[in-house]
């Protein structure tokens, strides 16, 4: 798309996108960024794909507690408990 | 009092005030591996980390009874391993603050021409993005960030919590919350990008 003072470049765009997600752009700012995308197939892709990417990093088990780590913690709280 | 608790806050709180083990197993599980990577942010190694995170548990248990549930319990432990870490890592010489906020450009600068896509980014074949290795790649990806990074991303993406939570739990002002996770998420995005656009 062709560039005007107002108009959001794309370069620009892309380091946007995580406060849009969030909805913390100004109004004036959102206006520029809705209106770029809707003309833009690279910055459209671009969002989608940033979605994608937050959806599947959800779909990441968070890590699982090691046995021995476990056993350590709990041994702690044991200590704990038996203390007046 | 406890306004800041959901009804399972409450309950694992009330638990613990009785010594249930059952609970604070429920609460490792669900915390440690994130409360390490907040740890992370400060000090040097993970053997510290762990270190710190262990005496903060026992400082959550020490504490538990006096706590007023003025915030929720999960950012009341959060901010405890947090504030933790940074007295470690300053009495250490080595506190790492936070990775640079400088604008830099976190999109590989080379796709732009004036301003605009040079190489827009090709669409995603669906069926390499289902297979199991991709989940790896992400999972390789965060855990090859820096540090700050690593963790805003772990708390938002991967377990799920709000802006808001993740500011208050590790004292992060709304803008730098934000540039961490946005870093954090360019590049779990370019390294999924080149394992799903390599040729197979």
């Amino acid at each position: 798309m062709t560039e005007t003072a107002d108009q959001l470049s794309c370069q620009e765009l892309v380091e946007l996108v995580t406060d849009y997600l969030d909805d913390a752009l100004p109004p004036a700012e959102r206006v520029r960024f809705d209106a770029h995308i809707a003309g833009c197939d690279g910055c459209t892709g671009y969002l989608e794909q940033i979605r994608v990417t937050i959806a599947f990093t959800g779909r990441l088990a968070p890590e699982q507690l090691a046995p021995e780590a476990e056993a350590a913690l709990l041994e702690a709280f044991r200590d704990w408990k038996r203390r007046p | 009092m406890e306004h800041a608790l959901g009804l399972e806050e409450m309950r694992l709180v009330e638990a613990l005030r009785n010594r249930d083990e059952q609970a604070f197993a429920q609460l490792i599980r669900m915390y440690q591996a994130a409360l390490l990577r907040v740890a992370l942010m400060y000090v040097s190694s993970r053997a510290i980390a762990e270190d710190v995170v262990q005496e903060s548990w026992v400082a959550v248990l020490n504490g538990i009874d006096r706590f007023e549930g003025r915030s929720s319990l999960k950012t009341w432990i959060f901010r405890i391993v947090a504030n933790r870490a940074k007295t470690r890592g300053q009495r250490e010489a080595r506190s790492r603050p936070f990775s640079s906020f400088e604008p830099e450009p976190s999109v590989d600068p080379d796709r732009f021409v004036d301003g605009q896509w040079a190489a827009p980014p090709e669409s995603w074949p669906e069926e390499r993005l289902l297979d199991a290795e991709a989940l790896r790649v992400i999972g390789d990806a965060i855990e090859g960030l820096p540090p700050s990074q690593r963790a805003v991303i772990t708390l938002r993406d991967v377990q799920g919590w709000s802006a808001e939570e993740v500011r208050n739990a590790l004292e992060l002002s709304e803008t730098n919350e934000r540039v961490l996770l946005h870093r954090a998420r360019v590049k779990v995005r370019a390294a999924l990008e080149e394992y799903l656009m390599e040729d197979v």
